[in-house]
């Protein structure tokens, strides 16, 4: 079956639960936010046209809230809320408050002054005056508010599958990870569409005319309430643990699709951001985790790595990656670079990345007093025959290895370097190579094999029996595609592993990923 | 029926009105007339509330008006706004039917004042059911005179009623005005800064400027003993029409060289003004008019009418 690529239709049918799942998941957390924005940012709004000194602190502050990026926002939100469905909500809601609130205000200030005091000369009062006369006609410009926000809402959405809250964005993400363009359209295009239809019926809305507008507006929150139902429907399986997978995690054979198949493991899942995964663990929101090996984070929070008895994870040994095109460009370069090569092993790239993570030294620190401790480091030549661009993927460890080819390159040649770190996931990362917008990164055999290659399952078999088996199959395969080089690997195997709390682990008498499914199973 | 005693309004450094007096009785219809920004609407919203003054005080009734909820005073003074104020959300009918709804009528009596309105203000049914948007000026000025009156207050505020109108429309409007069974009955403060307007429809006028008033009185006070050069200059542009305007037939009465005869034919009430009786021989052709006094009738001819005028101006000049 893998020998024809698949289509985007075969995909969504093949996932069409899952779709449907995050499809209504997404219009729940949209419609919940929106929901709990109006109950806040309506009445806001109002009391702000009765107390105009405070328009301007108010409208300020929630167009501070709304210039946050989102995923700093979901970030801060974790120590308050944790994770799942109630950071995301209240980060949503936080963005909808602006459009909202403003437009009300603008609506309700806008309203004739001369048919507002009709009203009061007329002898209504001024709650009167709010509900018959100044919201009514407010109603399209609030309208226009509420659409704003909603399509803000489905694009902001996306986001939350970061932080375990479902959505879209497992696809969008889980494709982006895997680099699977089918995955990533399966959940861009409905979230797009949803952005559209929402944006089209509110716009129809807000032509009505007053008549119909009335109706409408009654209509309304019996329609929000039951769109932000759609959130709590999916979410009907429970269990004794609760895993947080990575939405890559979710979507490869040597994952989550390994251990059901192999394992037979069935757990109850929710998806998470690699970011604040091991976080949530460690307070016990999450049991399992699908983590790396040479995580730091897994020596910070007191983790413990199930040990992988029926082999589905392959080695991830981690090795750069050049274009044969630059190391013609750059003679003396491979030699550098190998300098690194059976340099760094497991528990050394652990300790390493557990300075970055969780000592929160800089990866350029951690990086120079490594190669001084090895008697690696050079000052710099200040070079300048050429520029050396280094790609990373955006993680620790990543960083850690760029800035160290950084100054090894630096130290050793004449060349200068240019690091763009923080080329999101491997799909991103690998484009920038084959597109020449970087000469090197570093790379992990089994992510060359399954996300890159996508070799399959009877190659992946094969070739997993041994790391050095892994490594020349995806060296000979890049050479012959895509003209890129498998330099020496580095040393350490940061390959997928499940965790535990090394206490909670200790206490079930789960060593393996074999008694972790002998556990759930037993009752 | 209603007093006003020396209010003022301060807008910060501006002093819109400056301690005011003036008395209106009931039934009477009463114009602040002036330039523009001298304090008119101002006097006007304070009567209602929609301003509160600075200082003086306000009675209708002999009833200091802060002695109710300002929607309870509200509820029973109807006023009619200077652009209308319809609400648009709203069809004529509802926007008529405002006032009731804030009463609690029952629905019956509502829609049978709303429809008895509707004719005495030559308003085709079927407008009830549009919205105000769709209807004219002259239109909407009417639908606003209409909410107004639908719960019957006993006083009426309006301002620049038909300010918005163009001369045709607007002396139309004044002859129905004047000929109105519903307005007759109220106590009536008129603003406008149209001479001719305030001749043609006040029982009484205020002449104000800066604030203050310069001078109360009928038409005729105005016109022929003005208090000073200021009044005299705001009427003179006009003068001669406003004259004809103020003077009433049963003023030169006297006047007139005729013997009185028994009444018989049809002839003009002597409340009619001098305009309208000398506009008689422009449309009708006959050489002279007759005019009815209790059961007595003169008969006129235009020149006699214009010697007897000329001689009642005299007579008040010297007085
Ligand atoms: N809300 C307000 N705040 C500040 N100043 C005001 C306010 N309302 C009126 N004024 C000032 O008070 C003065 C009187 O205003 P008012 O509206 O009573 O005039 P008016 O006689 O009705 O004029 P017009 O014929 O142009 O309608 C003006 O100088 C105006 O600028
Ligand atoms: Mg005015």
């Amino acid at each position: 079956m893998n020998e024809h690529q698949q289509t985007l239709f075969e995909f969504m049918g093949q996932q069409a639960d899952k779709l449907a799942v995050q499809t209504l998941q997404h219009i729940g957390l949209t419609f919940i936010s929106l929901f709990i924005a109006a109950l806040i940012g309506l009445p806001l709004g109002i009391f702000i046209t009765r107390k105009v000194k405070l328009s301007g602190p108010v409208l300020g502050v929630a167009g501070i809230l709304q210039t946050i990026p989102s995923i700093a926002l979901l970030g801060f939100m974790i120590p308050v809320l944790g994770i799942g469905a109630k950071p995301a909500i209240v980060a949503l809601l936080l963005y909808a408050l602006l459009p909202i609130i403003r437009n009300t205000y603008t609506g309700i200030t806008g309203v004739d002054a001369a048919v507002k005091e009709a009203a009061v000369a007329m002898g209504m009062n001024k709650w009167q005056v709010l509900f018959k006369v100044e919201l009514p006609l407010a109603m399209p410009v609030i309208l226009a508010g509420i659409r704003t926000a909603t399509v803000i809402n489905v694009g902001v959405a996306t986001l939350a599958s970061y932080i375990a809250a479902g959505g879209l964005g497992e696809f969008i993400f889980g494709g982006i990870s895997l680099n699977n363009t089918n995955m990533i359209l399966a959940g861009a295009i409905p979230a797009a569409l949803l952005a559209i239809i929402f944006d089209f019926l509110l716009s129809r809305v807000q032509k009505l005319n007053f008549k119909k507008i009335k109706k409408t507006t009654y209509a309304m929150p019996v329609l929000l309430v039951l769109l932000s139902s759609f959130y709590f429907i999916p979410s009907a399986y429970g269990g004794r643990l609760t895993a947080g997978f990575t939405p890559e995690f979710m979507g490869r054979q040597d994952g989550n699709l390994g251990l059901e198949s192999k394992y037979g493991l069935k757990i109850h899942t929710i998806v998470i951001s690699d970011a604040v995964m091991y976080k949530a663990a460690f307070e016990k929101q999450l049991d399992v985790i699908s983590g790396y090996s040479t995580d730091g984070r897994l020596k910070a929070y007191d983790l413990v790595v199930l040990d992988d008895d029926k082999r589905i994870f392959p080695p991830y040994y981690a090795a750069p990656i050049i274009r044969e095109e630059s190391l013609k460009k750059y003679p003396g370069l491979e030699k550098t670079l190998n300098l690194l090569s059976g340099k760094i092993n497991d528990s050394v790239m652990t300790d390493l990345n557990y300075r970055t993570d969780y000592l929160h030294q800089t990866p350029e620190r951690v990086a120079k007093d490594f190669l001084v401790a090895n008697k690696l480091f050079k000052p710099s030549r200040e070079g300048s025959t050429g520029i050396i661009r280094i790609g990373s993927k955006i993680f620790g460890e990543q960083y850690i290895l760029a800035n160290m080819y950084s100054m090894l390159i630096k130290g050793n040649t004449n060349y200068d370097v240019s690091t763009k770190t923080g080329l999101g996931g491997t799909k991103i990362c690998f484009d920038a190579l084959t597109n020449d917008q970087i000469d090197f990164y570093p790379e992990y055999t089994g992510t060359g094999l399954l996300a890159i290659l996508q070799a399959s399952p009877k190659t992946v078999n094969e070739v997993t029996k041994s790391k050095d088996s892994t490594y020349n199959y995806v060296q000979q395969e890049f050479e012959k595609r895509y003209q890129v080089k498998w330099l020496k690997p580095i040393g350490f195997n940061n390959a997928y592993a499940l965790m535990m709390r090394k206490e909670q682990a200790k206490r079930l008498n789960i060593k393996t990923i074999s008694n972790l499914k002998r556990y759930l199973n037993s009752k | 029926m209603i007093k006003v005693d020396g209010i003022s309004k301060q807008f910060g450094k501006v002093k819109a009105v400056d301690a005011i007096s003036f008395e209106v009785q009931e039934q009477e219809n009463m114009i602040l007339l002036g330039t523009s920004g001298c304090g008119k609407t101002t006097t006007l919203k304070m009567i209602n509330r929609l301003i509160e003054p600075s200082g003086g005080k306000i009675f209708i009734n002999k009833k200091n008006i802060l002695d109710q909820p300002p929607e309870i005073l509200r509820r029973g003074i109807g006023y009619v706004l200077q652009n209308n104020g319809l609400f648009p959300h709203y069809t004529v009918a509802e926007n008529i039917a405002l006032v009731p709804q804030l009463l609690k009528w029952d629905k019956k009596k509502t829609e049978g004042r709303t429809a008895e309105l509707m004719e005495k203000l030559h308003l085709d049914k079927s407008y009830l059911h549009v919205y105000p948007n769709e209807l004219s000026g002259g239109q909407q000025q009417r639908i606003g005179l209409a909410r107004a009156l639908v719960s019957d207050p006993p006083v009426l505020l309006m301002d620049e009623p038909f300010g918005a109108l163009d001369n045709v429309t607007r002396s139309n409007i004044h002859k129905e005005f004047k000929a109105l069974d519903e307005l007759k009955r109220k106590t009536i403060i008129m603003v406008t800064h149209d001479v001719q307007e305030a001749f043609e429809l006040g029982d009484r006028i205020c002449l104000m400027d800066k604030g203050r008033i310069i001078q109360s009185g009928t038409p005729a006070e105005l016109l022929f003993s003005p208090a000073n050069k200021f009044v005299e200059d705001f009427l003179k542009d006009q003068r001669l029409q406003l004259e004809f305007k103020a003077v009433k037939l049963v003023d030169v009465w006297e006047l007139l060289p005729n013997p009185p005869k028994k009444a018989k034919t049809p002839a003009l009430p002597a409340g009619t003004d001098l305009w309208t009786a000398l506009e008689s021989f422009k449309f009708g052709k006959a050489e002279t008019v007759n005019i009815q006094k209790d059961d007595e009738v003169k008969a006129a001819t235009f020149e006699e009418l214009m010697a007897a005028f000329y001689q009642y101006k005299n007579k008040q000049g010297h007085e």
